[in-house]
């Protein structure tokens, strides 16, 4: 297969991947049989770990190691989830592939994983580190989506700052059946415990307004 | 295939809160960014905080009215603004919210959401706009339910379906032409006649899957789960009807970002900031441009001119200031 990533493209990456601090850890489950995009999720992966020495990939596969699968609650095929330096799963999962405008969530939470994490007001913080119940958010995206990376980045950060939260990208044109569930037809589409909805990339602080009236 | 964003990606860098600054400039669309360019190159000690860089470039697939390029896409036009800025080393403070502006002795401080506080002799206001609502009864309940205000994120979902276009501007018929490649049937309801320029309405001809009622006010969005049609006026008649329709894209123009601002300047009754020839606002020192003003034309060329106009008008404005006290105390 030709390169996904241009020469251009592979070399802005490659640079702004300097940065990395600690190694991060990438687990792509896939599937054999009938699995649109997993092919080039894969070589996707593999293309950036080419690009830096401390970015890791291991493959799975959704059945044969279903136990593992389970353990990331992954049930969707291409699904990948971001393992911090010391192999902790630490919420931050993508389901389908961060093309597109998702480069950016997906670069952005590979950088942050590895222990560049922004700044945020103190009451921010605060409020985020009191959150005590078990929150699962979705975001669900298209990748011609330039304001979805945004709604990923805040769940994926929220969910690094509190270990009972987990983020996730769902691109809605690969998992379609999912997305007619959650009657999405508007990106990004932001749903928090399977019940509470939000609307548009929303300013963490509202995320943080839903997950509080839980 | 991948739209990288080097604003999104790219960390924080090191941005010195101690300074003084001679101009901030708030907001990374083209007004704040070209005015950072012409600032730099007079010499001043300038800034750029923004939320992101490239402003409502990022929400622009094509543009083909920037004099030198045929065709363009957003993106790449916003990357070219921002290199061109990196080379003369302008700090940018990116990922950065700011909460308020207040008046202080020597000029402004500028509060962030992250609670830092920055200092500028002078201040420009470059935070552009976001897309303005319609205001009718089921607009907020069906949104991302039907309604939406983006055509690039949200067309793809209306595959075989018949949808809505609010509005009648250049945004609108392109809205139109994008969504054609998708939905069965296309019905624009425009409460007048087209604003849209002639290119775009002789595209919008050669479409077959296309309906438009001008002079039609939309009233309503009704629905269950998710949208199933709107309630829309004949201006004309002066009767009501329903049309079926399973979303509805709204593209009736902008509104401007300028409620951190509205105890300081004089803003006008559409909430735009208030400027006049040189792009001073209603107190001395703070200026504004591009689409956050009340100039009319809310387009790039014009946004990067009126950015232009105002680090002009700034470096003289300071030039005054230091002959008429030349050994005014900093900070
Ligand atoms: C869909 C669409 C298509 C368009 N197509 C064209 C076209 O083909 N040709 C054309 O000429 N024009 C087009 N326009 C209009 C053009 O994009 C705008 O006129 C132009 O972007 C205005 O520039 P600006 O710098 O004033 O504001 P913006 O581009 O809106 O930039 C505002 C900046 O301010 C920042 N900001 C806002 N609030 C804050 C805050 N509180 N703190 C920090 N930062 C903040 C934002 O992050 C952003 O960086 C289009 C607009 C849209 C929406």
């Amino acid at each position: 297969m030709p390169k996904l990533f241009n020469d251009d493209i592979a070399k802005q990456i490659e640079t702004i991947l300097e940065q990395l601090d600690k190694p991060v850890t990438l687990m792509l489950f896939t599937k054999s049989g009938s699995c649109p995009t997993c092919a080039e999720t894969r070589q996707m992966l593999e293309e950036i770990s080419a690009l830096s020495q401390k970015i890791n990939i291991v493959l799975k596969d959704l059945e044969q190691d279903s136990d593992l699968a389970k353990q990331y609650a992954i049930t969707l095929s291409p699904s990948f989830v971001m393992l911090d330096a010391e192999g902790t799963y630490r919420g931050v999962k993508f389901n389908g592939i961060p093309a597109g405008h998702e480069i950016n969530s997906f670069i952005s939470a590979l950088l942050e994983m590895s222990g560049l994490m922004p700044k945020f007001h103190p009451s921010v913080l605060k409020r985020i580190q009191k959150i005590d119940k078990p929150v699962n958010i979705k975001v669900f995206v298209t990748l011609s989506c330039p304001h979805c990376p945004g709604a990923v980045q805040s769940a994926h950060r929220l969910a690094m700052l509190n270990e009972h939260i987990d983020g996730e990208m769902i691109e809605a044109q690969t998992f379609n059946a999912l997305s007619n569930q959650y009657k999405v037809s508007g990106v990004p589409k932001i749903v928090i415990n399977d019940a509470h909805e939000l609307v548009g990339n929303q300013p963490i602080e509202a995320f943080l307004d839903a997950i509080e009236s839980l | 295939m991948f739209e990288l964003n080097l604003n999104t990606v790219d960390r924080p860098t090191a941005f010195d809160t101690d300074t003084l600054w001679d101009l901030l400039v708030v907001g990374g669309g083209p007004a704040g960014l070209n005015a950072a360019l012409y600032a730099r190159r007079k010499g001043l000690q300038v800034a750029v905080i923004a939320k992101d860089f490239g402003g409502q470039l990022h929400n622009t697939t094509d543009v083909d009215n920037v004099i030198g390029h045929t065709l363009v896409s957003g993106k790449a036009l916003a990357d070219k603004f921002l290199e061109h800025v990196r080379t003369l080393e302008v700090p940018m403070l990116h990922d950065a919210m700011v909460h308020a502006l207040t008046r202080q002795r020597d000029g402004f401080m500028i509060e962030l959401a992250d609670g830092r506080t920055l200092h500028s002799k002078t201040v420009l206001i470059a935070t552009g706009s976001r897309p303005r609502k319609l205001n009718i009864e089921g607009e907020v309940t069906y949104a991302n339910k039907g309604v939406s205000y983006c055509t690039t994120c949200d067309a793809p979902f209306f595959k075989g379906k018949h949808v809505l276009v609010a509005g009648g501007g250049n945004s609108a018929a392109e809205a139109v032409i994008d969504l054609s490649h998708y939905a069965r049937h296309i019905t624009v309801v425009h409460r007048s006649q087209w604003r849209a320029d002639q290119v775009l309405l002789d595209k919008l001809a050669t479409l077959r899957n296309l309906t438009v009622h001008l002079e039609t006010a939309l009233l309503a969005v009704h629905g269950k789960d998710v949208m199933t049609g709107a309630t829309v006026l004949d201006k004309a008649t002066h009767t009501t009807r329903q049309l079926t329709a399973d979303g509805l894209f709204i593209e009736i123009g902008t509104l401007p970002i300028s409620e951190w601002v509205k105890d300081l300047v004089h803003r006008n009754e559409r909430g735009e900031v208030v400027v006049d020839e040189n792009q001073a606002t209603s107190i001395p020192g703070l200026y504004a441009a591009g689409d956050v003003t009340n100039q009319p034309f809310k387009q790039i060329i014009i946004a990067t001119a009126e950015g232009a106009k105002a680090a002009l008008a700034i470096t003289q404005y300071l030039n005054h200031k230091t002959k008429e006290n030349p050994h005014a105390q900093t900070i």
